[in-house]
Parts: C-alpha cells; sequence; structure tokens
C-alpha cells in the first residue's frame, strides 16, 4: 500500500507539470491556439498565403499581446475583442461552447452505459429466435469449420 | 458534341429510372416477371454506356479546348498539360457529378455482371443501386448541367484549372475518393435488399462484406492520397487540418472500420446483425452526406465546391434514403435478432463492441465538431470556429484507446476467454511496451512537458503493444503449420496467411496502422524556421543547415516561378540541393506553392518558398523539420497491401501444404492450440 501511494505521488508530481511551458515556446503555443482571418481557414502560424493581408499583423498583435499580458486567456481575449470567437481556433470553456466540448464525451459514456447494458442483457437473457432455427446446411457448414478454426 | 452529351445523360436517366421501375415490378411480381427483370437488368448496363459516353465527350471536349461549354471555359485552358485536362473531369461541380454517376454506373455494371452470384439479391440490390444512379442523373440534368454553353461570343481561352490541383497526385487523389465513396452504394443496396427480401442465411453479409472492403480500401487510399497532397502542395507543413471537407471523407472510413469489425460477430456467432445493417446504412448514408457538405457550402472549406443550389437536392435524397431504410428496417426487424449470446466480457465478442463504440464515438466527434459552428450560429447568433485543437483534444484519446483495443483484440478468444490465457499471451507485450515507454523518457521524450509529448510516447508505446500481440498471433499460428509440415519459417507464415487471408490481411492491416500511428506520434517534435536568406545566406533546424546558393524566375506558357536553389548540410556533411518554388499562374492569376522536400525514414525537411523581401529580392524561406511523416506513407502502403490480402479467397484445404509424418495430435499439445483435421493433408491452424 506503502508503496502504491508512492507511486501515485511521483506520478501526481510529473503530470502537475504537464502543460507548463517556458516562455519561448507560449508564442508557438497561443498562435496554434488563433485563426487567420483571411479566410483561410488555418492556424495563425500555419496560414502560408502569398502576401496574405491578416497574418503578419497578427503575428504582431500577439507579440505585443504576450508582452502585456502574463496569462495566456488574456492575450487571447484581445483578439476575440478586437476579430471575433471565430478567431479562436476551438470552443472556449465557457457558457454554450462547453456544449462543444462536452457533448462527445457525454455521448461515449452514455454509448459505454448502452454497450453495458446490451451486455449484460445478453448475458442474462437467453435468446429464443426465429433466425436461431433457421435449417441451412451452407450456413451450418461455415459455422462449423469456423468454430473449428477459432476454438482456443 | 454538346448536344450528343446531352443527349447520352437523358438517355442515362431515362434507362436508370426504367432499371429502377421495371426491377421494381419485376421483384413485386416474383417469378413469373423473368423476362421483365432481365430488361431491368440490361437497361442498367446500358446507363453505364450512356453515362461513360456524356463522360467521354465532357475528356474529348476538354482536350479540343471546347470553350463554348460554361464547364470547359471553368476549369480549363489552352496551357495545361494534358494530364489534368482529365482532372478537370472532377475539378467542378458539374464535371464531378458526371465522373460519381460513371462510377456508380461502373460499380453497378460489375454487380449487375455477375448477378449469377445470388441472382435474386442481386435483382434486389440492382433496384436500388439503379434508384440511387437516377437520383444523380436527375441531378446532372436538371440542377448541374455539364454541357450548358457559354453565353456571348466563344471566349478565346479557359479560366484553366484551380492551381492547387495541378499536381501528380490530384489526378488519382479524387477518382480514389471516389470510388471509395460512391462504392459503398454497393453494400448499402446488398444490405437494405436483403433486409426487404428477408435474405435467409447470411450470404449476403459475406457478399456486403467483399464489397465494403473494396470501397474501404479505395476510400482508404483517397484519404491518405489527399493528405499527401495537402502535404506536398497546400505548403503549410502539415498532412491533415481538420477541415470539414477531409472530415467528411473520414465519416464513412470510420463507421465502415466498425462494420468491417463487427461483421465478424455476424458471421461467426449470428450476433449484432441489426447494428450490423445501420452501420452499413449509416456509412452510405454518410458518404452522401459528405458530398452534400462538399457541395452545399453548408460550411466553409478551404477545398469546398463554391456554393451551390444543390444542397436542397441532396438534403431530400438523404431524408428518403433513411425514411426507406428506417421503413424495412421497422417492417423486417424480426428477421435481424440475434441467435447467440455473449458469454463472457473476456471476449472477442466484447473487445469487438468496444472497438464500434470507439469507432462511432471518434465518428460522432468528428461530425459533432464539423457541424458545431453552424449550430452555435443557431443557438448563440454566431460562428465559432472548430479547428485542429478541438479535434485533437478529442480525437487523440480515443484513437489511443482504440490502439488499446486494437492490441487486446487478438489476444482474446470468441465467446470467453480465461484471465490465466489474457494473462499469459499479454505478459511479454505488455512488458515491451513498458519496456518501450522507459526507453523513450529516458531518451528524452519528457511526457510531463507537454501533452503532446505524453500522447506521442503513449502512441509509441501502444504501437508496440499491438506490433507484439499481433506478431505473438503470426508466430503462434505458423509455428504449429512449422512443426506439421516441416516448412520453413517464412513458408510458414506465408501458408498461414494463405489459409485464413481475411483474419491474416487484417493483421497486416493493423501493422499499417500501428506504423502510421507512429508516423502521426512525430507530430509533437515538428520543428518550424522562417528566414529571409540572400546569396550565401544561411539559416538551420535541427541539424539541418540550408545555405542560399542562389534565387532565380523562370517563366512559361501555363505559369511564371519564383525559386530559390539551397544547399542542404546535414550535421556539416552537404545533403543535396533544395529547389523551393512559387509560382504563379497566369489564367487564373492565382499563385501556388511547389514544396522542396526532403524525406528520410527519420525526419522530412519541408522547404517553402514563402515570399521575396520587395525591398531587396531576397527570398524568404520557411523551414519545417517534421519527424516520422514518411511512417504514415509507409504505413498507409502497409494497409493496402494487409486489405488486398484479406480480399483473396482463403488456400483450399487440398491445396494446404502436405502434413510432415507426425504423431497424431502432437502438435495441438504442444501450442495448447487446437488443431482440427478435416483433411488429412493438411492442418487448420485456429486462434
Amino acid at each position: 500500500m506503502k508503496r502504491l501511494l508512492q507511486i501515485i505521488f511521483i506520478f501526481a508530481l510529473a503530470f502537475s507539470a504537464v502543460g507548463s511551458d517556458s516562455s519561448a515556446a507560449r508564442f508557438e503555443k497561443l498562435g496554434h491556439r488563433l485563426m487567420c482571418t483571411c479566410g483561410c481557414n488555418q492556424i495563425l502560424l500555419e496560414c502560408n498565403h502569398v502576401g496574405c493581408p491578416s497574418s503578419d499583423g497578427m503575428r504582431h498583435e500577439l507579440s505585443s499581446g504576450m508582452a502585456q499580458n502574463s496569462s495566456d486567456d488574456g492575450v487571447l481575449d484581445i483578439f476575440v475583442q478586437k476579430y471575433g470567437p471565430i478567431v479562436l481556433a476551438a470552443p472556449t470553456m465557457n457558457g454554450f461552447d462547453r456544449v462543444a466540448w462536452i457533448t462527445p464525451y457525454a455521448t461515449f459514456a452514455l454509448g459505454l452505459g448502452l454497450v453495458t447494458i446490451i451486455v449484460r442483457k445478453w448475458r442474462h437473457v437467453p435468446l429464443e429466435t426465429k433466425a436461431g432455427k433457421i435449417d441451412d446446411p451452407e450456413l451450418e457448414e461455415r459455422r462449423k469449420r469456423i468454430r473449428q478454426d477459432t476454438e482456443l | 458534341m454538346a448536344d450528343f452529351g446531352s443527349f447520352a445523360l437523358i438517355l442515362a436517366l431515362v434507362l436508370s429510372f426504367y432499371a429502377f421501375a421495371a426491377g421494381g415490378l419485376a421483384l413485386y411480381a416474383g417469378p413469373r416477371a423473368d423476362r421483365l427483370a432481365e430488361t431491368s437488368r440490361r437497361a442498367g448496363i446500358a446507363t453505364f454506356i450512356a453515362v461513360a459516353a456524356a463522360a467521354a465527350v465532357l475528356v474529348v471536349s476538354v482536350l479540343n479546348n471546347d470553350f463554348s461549354l460554361a464547364y470547359i471555359r471553368e476549369h480549363s485552358n489552352i496551357a495545361l498539360p494534358i494530364p489534368y485536362k482529365f482532372a478537370a473531369l472532377w475539378s467542378g461541380q458539374e464535371g464531378s457529378l458526371v465522373f460519381w454517376a460513371l462510377l456508380l454506373s461502373a460499380y453497378a455494371l460489375v454487380v449487375r455482371v455477375k448477378h449469377r452470384v445470388d441472382v435474386k439479391l442481386t435483382a434486389y440490390a440492382s433496384v436500388i443501386l439503379a434508384a440511387v444512379q437516377f437520383f444523380f442523373l436527375l441531378l446532372i440534368n436538371f440542377a448541374a448541367h455539364p454541357f450548358s454553353l457559354v453565353s456571348g461570343p466563344v471566349p478565346p481561352d479557359g479560366n484553366g484549372l484551380n492551381v492547387l490541383l495541378q499536381y501528380p497526385e490530384m489526378v488519382i487523389h479524387p477518382p480514389m475518393l471516389y470510388l471509395g465513396y460512391v462504392g459503398m452504394a454497393v453494400p448499402f443496396a446488398f444490405a437494405l435488399g436483403a433486409l426487404i427480401m428477408r435474405y435467409p442465411g447470411e450470404k449476403w453479409i459475406t457478399v456486403t462484406r467483399k464489397w465494403t472492403m473494396v470501397a474501404w480500401l479505395f476510400l482508404t487510399c483517397g484519404i491518405f492520397l489527399g493528405a499527401h497532397w495537402a502535404y506536398s502542395v497546400l505548403g503549410w507543413g502539415g498532412y491533415w487540418g481538420w477541415d470539414p471537407v477531409e472530415n467528411a471523407s473520414l465519416l464513412p472510413w470510420l463507421t465502415g472500420t466498425a462494420f468491417l469489425h463487427s461483421v465478424m460477430m455476424q458471421e461467426k456467432r449470428g450476433m449484432m446483425k441489426v447494428w450490423n445493417v445501420w452501420l452499413i446504412f449509416i456509412t452510405f448514408l454518410l458518404s452522401i452526406f459528405g458530398t452534400f457538405l462538399t457541395r452545399s457550402g453548408l460550411v466553409s472549406s478551404v477545398h469546398a465546391f463554391a456554393q451551390s443550389t444543390i444542397g436542397p437536392w441532396f438534403m431530400w435524397f438523404l431524408g428518403i434514403i433513411f425514411a426507406t431504410c428506417l421503413f424495412f428496417y421497422i417492417k423486417n426487424r424480426d428477421h435481424l435478432k440475434s441467435e447467440n449470446k455473449l458469454e463472457s466480457l473476456v471476449s472477442r465478442e466484447s473487445s469487438f463492441l468496444f472497438n464500434n463504440l470507439v469507432l462511432l464515438a471518434s465518428c460522432f466527434a468528428v461530425l459533432w465538431g464539423t457541424l458545431f459552428p453552424k449550430i452555435s450560429e443557431a443557438v448563440q447568433g454566431h460562428q465559432v470556429t472548430v479547428g485542429p485543437p478541438f479535434f485533437n483534444n478529442v480525437n487523440i484519446p480515443i484513437g489511443l484507446f482504440l490502439l488499446l483495443l486494437t492490441a487486446i483484440g487478438p489476444l482474446l478468444a470468441w465467446r470467453s476467454t480465461s484471465f490465466e490465457s489474457v494473462k499469459r499471451n499479454f505478459a511479454i507485450p505488455a512488458a515491451l511496451a513498458l519496456l518501450t515507454a522507459i526507453v523513450l523518457t529516458v531518451g528524452g521524450m519528457k511526457p510531463w512537458r507537454e501533452w503532446a509529448n505524453l500522447y506521442s510516447m503513449m502512441a509509441i508505446s501502444l504501437a508496440v503493444l499491438v506490433f507484439a500481440s499481433i506478431t505473438s498471433e503470426f508466430y503462434r499460428g505458423a509455428r504449429v503449420i512449422r512443426n506439421h509440415t516441416g516448412l520453413s519459417w517464412p513458408a510458414s507464415v506465408t501458408q498461414l496467411t494463405r489459409r485464413n487471408t481475411r483474419r491474416y490481411g487484417g493483421y497486416i492491416v493493423h501493422y499499417g496502422v500501428i506504423v502510421f500511428c507512429i508516423g502521426f506520434a512525430g507530430a509533437a517534435f515538428n520543428q518550424t524556421n522562417e528566414q529571409e536568406l540572400g546569396f550565401h545566406d544561411k539559416m538551420t533546424i535541427g541539424p539541418y543547415t540550408l545555405v542560399c546558393q542562389n534565387y532565380t524566375q523562370d517563366d512559361n506558357p501555363n505559369y511564371g516561378s519564383e525559386m530559390a536553389v539551397l544547399d542542404v548540410y546535414k550535421n556539416g556533411k552537404k545533403m543535396g540541393t533544395m529547389y523551393p518554388e512559387q509560382r504563379f499562374y497566369k489564367a487564373n492569376q492565382q499563385p501556388a506553392t511547389m514544396v522542396a522536400l526532403h524525406s528520410t525514414i527519420a525526419e522530412d525537411l519541408y522547404l517553402v518558398y514563402a515570399g521575396r523581401n520587395q525591398d531587396n529580392d531576397h527570398p524568404i524561406i520557411k523551414a519545417h523539420l517534421n519527424p516520422l511523416v514518411s511512417w504514415i506513407w509507409a504505413g498507409v502502403i502497409v494497409t493496402v497491401i494487409g486489405t488486398l490480402v484479406a480480399l483473396v479467397p482463403n488456400l483450399p484445404p487440398e491445396r494446404a501444404a502436405p502434413r510432415k509424418i507426425a504423431p497424431a495430435g502432437h502438435a495441438a499439445e504442444e501450442n495448447g492450440n487446437s488443431v482440427s483435421q478435416p483433411h488429412p493433408a493438411h492442418v487448420e491452424v485456429g486462434d
């Protein structure tokens, strides 16, 4: 038990640092959370349009925003105020935007629940079906061979 | 020529309607309408000839620079190289619909010619395919006519092909993708036909599975060719941008993959019939939905067709297909009841169930993210962007879970597996995966620093886990054959694969999947640098140093170009010279990037000519160092090989290698596997 707690502590310590970054990487990280607004539908730092009217200016704004704001959210807010929420590369975790993030996981959880129910039902209710009575020699032959093939 | 093309399209429409109506009547009337059924089949075959004639007219018109046709004027020009003139067939809305109809009629032709496989089932499938064909021909004839003439005088030259499409892969990628999309109509037709006729037995599922594998293979090739094209042409350094149109191709691929797994439960245990039928229905619906998404202008995308009026047509078509599927499901659902129950949670069946759940969860997440901007607009009054950060955050954990299942699944037996057996089979693969994680951490991967690093390490470790578990399957099976026949190891593995091509072909596909997953994992360590380079200026990225030797300009009738000539050194040793280029196409006045790529098994050096300084004419070079990208393309090749192996019929028992003289049951005992002997000249190797 003591060893287990030690392992958990080490993992907790290690993963508490996940996501932390140096200031040198901050530009890259924030630049990948913003979209170029020239209409190319590309991440700001990946926009490669020749003579793009937006990306160069936005990169400068990002640099100056980073100098003025210690928090990443503060920098992103500047962009949202200027360009609207469409400038963010992903929905935020506020208001209705949260639905975007929650729904896939909720659906997965729902699916997991459904599969569990189905499995429990299959395991406890014997099935009597018409299909089970199909008298098809070819099918039976095939099943027989498959059972032989796959039996451990 | 245009008149002949228009006539061919009208004729095809009439023929497809006849194939549908007469075929439907014949099925309703039963055996006494055999001759009517035959006329329907022949009308279906004739539809192919008519659509092929229309497509041929379009191609000849492009080759002849017939700019009196609006479509040719919009998508071609005199200077366009001939291979790209063929690509003009699918580069625009109208032509691509003709191409779609052509592929569908070609698939239907194969189905109708091979109708003796199962005459009645094929007749049902043929009628359903005729109905789908009729819809597309209706659309082509009345909403997106490819032979419309230009108004006013005929222009001397056309607007040219979209510059992004002027790349060799563009001659292959769309046909592959379309073959995948359109191909899903065939398993759909067989599945719906089998449900309507209450097909006795399960031969239909075998037919459906094979057709799904063919369509899935094309779709896989199409998706990855598209990724390779994006990587090589778009010049942003990546291969997948989660663009709505990319997502549209992924949706049927995910459900098709789910079907190819769950169908085994139906074939082997008579389970999951409803699930499988609906998976095929949904796969086809998603193929049509993808087409709708590309063409309706519903979502903005870098490579969607221009907004057009055909969106409502697809909405209606989707509605009709769904209503038809639902109607026949409700009517005949008793025909789809399971014949067996799940006996244990630790079994191959349950691993397939979870596999399906994960694939569908991924499919839903992609669909949800693609449509969320529109949902947000409806609810909040403004659109939001759902870009790569969302899709990566949601799908990477799902993908990792799927990799884990890919490792566990093959180690579980059908019906039930004891924990002892799982532990015994899983110990070595798990130890190797753990060792990999330790080696990567010691090697400097630092998973605690970035989520990307953590995901990357998990992906590589799980890939090792999958590799080890599949390899152990090959090893165990080949050992049995080797002991019985005395064949060499490579011959035993070949023999094993040929005896159960579907299973071992599937494992080869899984090898391919892990290879490209390792390639994806490399993205966590991408590096980028951008710099203006004058004569003999240097820039560095990773171990590479680039020295600008020259920059030059060129001109030809199709485009003008600017190019940098860069010597490339790796750790001080000269590797060669690279030529990143930018072109300016004259016909449509658009610039295009020609990426210079130096690809090795470890990394890609990817150079983009990003522009030039207007003051001193110095080129601006953007350099990307992308680790492991070549693994992605290698993985796809392995996946294709695996799928082709799975499509090959099993080696007949009488052609299996002769048995080495040995005491009966000896091999079974020494391997712990059951070895049945339905024929004295061969051995059957079990799971």
